[in-house]
């Protein structure tokens, strides 16, 4: 049964991912990404992070996706839901990303990865939260400066001259 | 049953995809949106190899800062777009040329 499940999520999330860059209509790409960061909050479950499953879908869905769909409402002369974009070349392109996946696919296939078992644990929060505060003080905190930084530069950058 | 390689070929897929995206889309918003994919597929791989390296919490933490940085990315890069659209009156990439001039 979760075997079913897991793979029709890897499903979902491979071919909305795939929905993604191969259609032609700007709004309806957005839309199948949220179904891609969906499926990736649903691997994330699968694999015991139940926290990054759920910051996942508040940043990325929440966040990041209203972000862009206001990016392409704000970057077209809206006459009607079909915003066409164009891909160019997309042949050679695929060819030589079908060939790096090959080559990605007989890396993941042929190394010898030492795996480690491991119970499933009750929750991930309070491990995750010890480690910010203490293990990875510095970066928690660098990031926090980071995303400040990023939060003024965007306001400034997006005011304009006035 | 679901073992380390089927995460990493579901996340090396993913990023293949975000990759032709990147190479292939001519909008600046749908790039983006490629990069998104790229860096999903590496968050993947993050908490795949966390897990399967005894439950090891490290991974997460690192999946978490990618998090942070793909919104401070987005925001940053959707601002940029803003301004180019401004000024330029188009989002296509390769009439954005102007320092090549």
């Amino acid at each position: 049964m979760a075997d079913i499940v897991f793979w029709i999520i890897s499903a979902l999330t491979v071919m909305s991912a795939a929905f993604v860059v191969l259609n032609n209509q700007l709004v309806y790409s957005a839309v199948a990404l949220l179904f891609t960061l969906f499926g990736t909050a649903g691997l994330y479950v699968f694999l015991w992070a139940d926290f990054i499953a759920g910051i996942q879908i508040l940043v990325y869905v929440g966040g990041i996706l209203v972000l862009v769909i206001f990016g392409i409402m704000l970057t077209n002369k809206i006459k009607s839901v079909r915003i066409s974009h164009k891909s160019m070349q997309q042949g050679v392109g695929g060819v030589v990303i079908f060939w790096f996946f090959i080559f990605l696919f007989l890396a993941l296939t042929k190394a010898p990865w030492a795996v480690t078992e491991a119970i499933e644990p009750v929750g991930t929060v309070r491990g995750i939260g010890i480690l910010l505060l203490t293990d990875y003080l510095l970066p928690f905190e660098i990031i926090s400066v980071l995303l400040l930084g990023a939060l003024i530069g965007a306001a400034v950058l997006s005011r304009g001259d006035s | 049953m679901n073992s380390l390689e089927s995460y990493l070929f579901i996340s090396s897929m993913l990023f293949c995809l975000g990759l032709f995206g990147v190479i292939t889309r001519r909008n600046a918003i749908a790039v983006l949106m490629g990069v998104e994919l790229i860096l999903n597929a590496a968050n993947i791989n993050f908490v795949a190899f966390s897990k399967f390296n005894g439950m090891n919490l490290d991974g997460h933490i690192f999946a978490l800062l990618v998090i942070v940085l793909a919104a401070a990315e987005a925001a940053v890069a959707l601002a940029i777009i803003i301004n180019i659209y401004n000024n330029m009156n188009t989002v296509n990439i390769d009439d954005v040329s102007e320092l090549k001039r």
